[in-house]
């Protein structure tokens, strides 16, 4: 690990105005994907601001309906407030579907949103990733690959988002709130905080330098009902294979999105209406255009699959 | 001129940007021109007693308890907080030890596998184990101890799990939930079914 300075901030002002201030910082709350970065060298900041004095810890009831959550509630906190239980509940069920019950006291929301991929060529410094050195090529698309992307990819990097809870954030239609190092604040819908790779696969979000997300909010209950469903390798602390979220409604309509097949959370709003004619016509709509790699091919019957699936739980529950 | 190893690479990296060098040199290159320490210091209560430590920022937790405060009971096993062996109690919590600097612990209490009980004293999760043979080398008991105790707590808590069927009903005492709760601490030696005997009956004699 390179050597850092260690800095607090009090409030999420002061954090973004620090940060401005020096090269190379970044912030660090829960730090569970930061500092095994760090270890690696993968992330050398020269300063790390610590966010967990700033006072974002909150889950609050907003004015239309919705919750606001601070950027630092951890994770086990988030899926077992009363509120997200009740009325979100495939923002719980993803939580728990995620890490560790040691990873997710520690782990942030906002941490959680801004998680890096785990992609193996990532995380190796002996092998070319477009990702962590622009330029040096994609070892992943002809290599193991069984895990990785096959929609929303390029030929410049094939990695996912690893997140649970972001697919979650993503089905609700979340905002993102956020504060830059002039004081100045912004709401970011979900759908646009994750960039796709094209030709820039280091540039994973939409945040601006020094840029810190204070919380992340969600609308009013949608009512239906919430499936998590995660499909992988073990049953059990995993990364997933393949994850459909979906709120479905008595009539059979509702909303779908995807993880562990795309650099983001993959929802299709045009795709849903397909939700009545089963799960194939749904899966083509929603992986229309994916580019698999003869390793993850099998993922394309398997999102069909899980979201059968899915959709008969909705079935027999009602 | 005599090129050393060290202009080589500290070339390699001002050219890495515009010639494709292999990765591995811009990485050495990185280490050669890192800084010196630096440090900060930290007071936290480990185990009942409050601790002053002046750490280089980079020490994790899990190295201050082991090296900066002999408390060698916490493991280091993967040092990537996929083993579960450092696991910890801080502020209440289970966490991974391994994945958190000592400096972020600024007034914190920690409590360690040597904090729980003593060889005169055991803690009752301590005491099970050994009834239960709930290991084999036992280089991944401390921090599974440490998280059963903690899991238990999360239990009575009312904190759900992947393995609650309901997320509005309290969790249960059962095994199926102790299973997917304690995922997060390896055990190479298989001594699973051991383990969860032991915490279940913790967990039925507490209950």
């Amino acid at each position: 690990m390179r050597p850092f300075i260690y800095l607090r901030a009090k409030s999420p002002a002061d954090a973004a105005a620090l940060a401005a201030q020096v090269n190379g910082s970044r912030f660090i709350a829960g730090g569970t994907n930061l500092l095994d970065l760090m270890k690696l060298e993968i992330e050398t900041p020269t300063h790390l601001i610590d966010v967990n004095g700033a006072g974002l810890d909150r889950i609050e009831a907003t004015a239309d309906g919705g919750l606001r959550i601070g950027a630092l509630v951890r994770n086990t906190d988030l899926a077992a407030d009363p509120r997200v239980r009740k009325d979100y509940g495939v923002l719980a069920r993803a939580l728990l579907a995620g890490a560790s019950g040691q990873l997710r006291n520690m782990a942030t929301t906002a941490g959680n949103l801004l998680q890096r991929t785990r992609c193996p060529y990532f995380y190796d410094p002996n092998q070319a990733c477009n990702k962590r050195q622009p330029g040096s090529g994609c070892s992943a698309i002809d290599g193991v690959s069984r895990q990785l992307g096959i929609i929303g990819v390029s030929s410049a990097c094939i990695a996912t988002h690893p997140s649970d809870m972001t697919v979650a954030m993503r089905l609700l239609d979340a905002q993102v709130e956020t504060v830059k190092p002039d004081g100045s604040t912004r709401v970011i819908p979900i759908a646009d905080l994750h960039r796709l790779p094209g030709t820039t696969p280091n540039i994973e979000t939409s945040l601006m330098a020094n840029e810190l997300i204070t919380a992340v909010t969600l609308p009013a209950p949608l009512g239906g009902m919430h499936i998590y469903q995660k499909v992988r390798d073990r049953a059990s602390y995993a990364f997933a294979l393949v994850s459909v979220a979906a709120v479905i409604q008595q009539d059979g309509s509702g909303r779908v999105a995807l993880g562990g097949v795309a650099p983001k959370p993959w929802r299709v709003e045009s795709a849903e209406s397909q939700m009545h004619n089963g799960a194939k016509a749904l899966s083509e709509q929603l992986l229309a255009g994916a580019t698999p790699t003869h390793e993850n091919a099998f993922k394309l019957t398997l999102v069909e699959r899980t979201l059968a699936s899915v959709m008969a739980q909705a079935r027999d529950h009602t | 001129m005599t090129i050393t190893r060290r202009t080589f690479l500290i070339v390699g990296a001002v050219t890495a940007a515009s010639v494709a060098l292999p990765p591995f040199i811009c990485a050495q290159a990185s280490a050669a021109n890192a800084a010196r320490p630096i440090k900060a210091k930290v007071t936290m209560q480990v185990n009942g007693e409050q601790r002053a430590l002046d750490l280089d920022t980079r020490t994790t937790l899990l190295d201050a308890l082991r090296e900066n405060l002999q408390l060698t009971g916490t493991k280091k096993g993967c040092d990537h907080g996929q083993c579960g062996a450092c696991t910890v109690i801080a502020d209440g919590r289970r966490i991974n030890a391994c994945l958190t600097l000592a400096v972020m612990h600024e007034g914190a209490t920690i409590i360690t596998i040597e904090g729980l009980g003593t060889p005169q004293n055991l803690h009752p999760m301590q005491a099970a184990f050994i009834k239960h043979d709930g290991y084999q080398c036992g280089y991944c008991t401390p921090g599974q101890i440490c998280s059963a105790v903690a899991v238990l707590g999360e239990i009575r808590d009312g904190i759900p799990s992947h393995a609650s069927p309901s997320l509005t009903e309290p969790p249960q005492l059962i095994a199926s939930e102790i299973q997917e709760r304690m995922s997060g601490n390896i055990c190479r030696c298989g001594a699973y079914s051991n383990i969860i005997e032991a915490i279940s009956e913790v967990a039925e004699a507490s209950a």
